[in-house]
């Protein structure tokens, strides 16, 4: 994928997530740190664009919430930041990419902190496969197969895969 | 890391993680549900020699904070009263398998001893005058707040510096932070040792006042004062104590602090501890997120497993 598809994908997902809500009344973003938060902002923007409206955007680490602290060093990396109500919202999650799903595990944990949502969902740039909990994104912006010792990484200019050096 | 016996066990760069942890554990605790899992099944014991308030409610409420279970003690309503000795105490408390032992004792050394003792984590929460190190992180981490860092900055620490564990810890955080440290004290309460230490000494608060960037009070312990070291408390607050004639002549932007419990109107007036710039309160609500920092580095992560660069 390349950046021109990234753009477009982003956008697709966009208006599914105005289709879905009909419109943006009480949707929120919340992109995870830190691969999650520019694509929260471009679909910020894109919403934006299309509605009108900039839905309240913000950010969540979830290291404190993880389930394998203790086994690797789990050092939050970047600020979270939720400057508003989730009660009654409806939430987006937003990430780069989907893999085990143990991190949005962690962050649908983290969110009950900050309130009752009306409806959480998920948007992803890509879902690799290999989940290992019971979750599946809302929103995707590319399917794609890998093998598990592959490393995916999505940003704005395309996806990246390579090999896990060992 | 294993355990926190004194500040010393940190470093320069050990305390900026511990500041920077903080920031995000002050976030956890502005959120309608201030509290995260991540150190859910482990249990911290409370093994408190000496009195307390804020130390050991702060420890508490990090604690939990962490989803931690804290295991209370009290020396007033133990064996300590029938004579148990504190290892034997430390041996029992041990036995119940806790993660780690936050310890304060009026004698120096003890949170030491107790280390070689137990296979928990130890946490020093004073040790007779020796060291406070968590109080000298959350007052880092105060001035970090308030004025952006500790590096360069002037900071005067007056009062009973001989029998203040703050004292020696703040000392040793600020100046390994790049801090310019002034001590002023009587001269019957400076500590005799105080020749080697890298800071400035002075006789007057008169003398430091208009040039400094923080004025640390520390606490006149009464309970300390056996040895008629001071005249009176009139004649210390005459000399020492930060006035509301003395605040006024300090930059406007200066901090003032205090470790806490105050003697109102002896080491600082009042109506100083009720100006925008005295940071009492931030420091005790500081020092939850500090402790959560605290007990999160020592618990949450197997030591071998620390990235480099993350303290020791």
């Amino acid at each position: 994928m390349e950046a021109e598809d990234i753009k477009r994908a982003t956008w697709r997902m966009a208006h599914e997530i105005i289709e879905r809500n009909q419109g943006l009344e009480g949707v929120v973003l919340v992109g995870l740190q830190t691969g999650g938060v520019w694509l929260a902002a471009d679909i910020a923007s894109a919403l934006n664009e299309i509605e009108g409206v900039e839905p309240p955007l913000g950010t969540l680490d979830v290291a404190f919430h993880r389930d394998d602290i203790g086994l690797r060093p789990l050092l939050p990396e970047a600020p979270t930041n939720i400057p508003f109500n989730l009660d009654g919202q409806a939430v987006v999650i937003v990430d780069d990419v989907l893999y085990t799903g143990r991190t949005i595990r962690a962050a649908l944990d983290a969110l009950n902190s900050y309130g009752r949502p009306r409806t959480v969902q998920l948007a992803v740039m890509v879902d690799r496969g290999h989940r290992e909990l019971p979750i599946r994104p809302d929103f995707v912006g590319k399917n794609l197969p890998t093998r598990r010792d592959e490393m995916v990484d999505a940003h704005r200019d395309g996806i990246d895969l390579g090999e896990i050096v060992k | 890391m294993k355990h926190l016996l004194s500040i010393n066990d940190l470093g320069a760069e050990g305390i900026d993680e511990v500041c920077r942890l903080a920031d995000h554990f002050t976030e956890v605790s502005q959120r309608p549900i201030p509290k995260v899992p991540a150190l859910r099944g482990k249990t911290v014991a409370m093994l408190f020699y000496e009195d307390s308030t804020r130390t050991r409610l702060s420890f508490e409420v990090a604690a939990r904070r962490l989803s931690a279970d804290v295991m209370g003690f009290s020396v007033s309503a133990s064996s300590v009263n029938k004579g148990e000795s504190v290892r034997d105490t430390v041996a029992t408390v041990s036995a119940m398998g806790p993660d780690a032992i936050v310890v304060r004792h009026r004698s120096a050394g003890v949170p030491q001893q107790t280390a070689a003792w137990t296979d928990a984590s130890v946490i020093n929460a004073g040790d007779g005058w020796h060291e406070h190190p968590t109080q000298a992180l959350l007052d880092c981490y105060t001035i970090r707040d308030r004025l952006g860092s500790v590096a360069g900055r002037r900071i005067v620490i007056v009062g009973d510096i001989k029998h203040s564990r703050v004292a020696r810890s703040c000392v040793m955080a600020f100046t390994v932070l790049g801090a310019k440290v002034t001590l002023v004290a009587p001269p019957t309460l400076l500590p005799p040792e105080v020749g080697s230490w890298p800071v400035d000494i002075s006789f007057s608060l008169d003398a430091v006042l208009s040039d400094c960037d923080v004025v640390y009070g520390l606490r006149v312990q009464k309970e300390r004062q056996s040895e008629a070291l001071l005249p009176s408390l009139r004649e210390y607050t005459a000399q020492w104590g930060l006035t509301a004639a003395r605040a006024a002549r300090l930059h406007p932007d200066a901090l003032v602090m205090h470790p806490g419990p105050v003697n109102r109107g002896v080491e600082i007036a009042p109506e100083v501890l009720d100006q925008p710039n005295a940071t009492l309160n931030e420091q005790v609500r500081h020092g939850v997120a500090v402790r959560m920092a605290v007990l999160y580095l020592l618990l949450a992560a197997d030591p071998d497993l620390r990235p480099e660069g993350a303290g020791t």
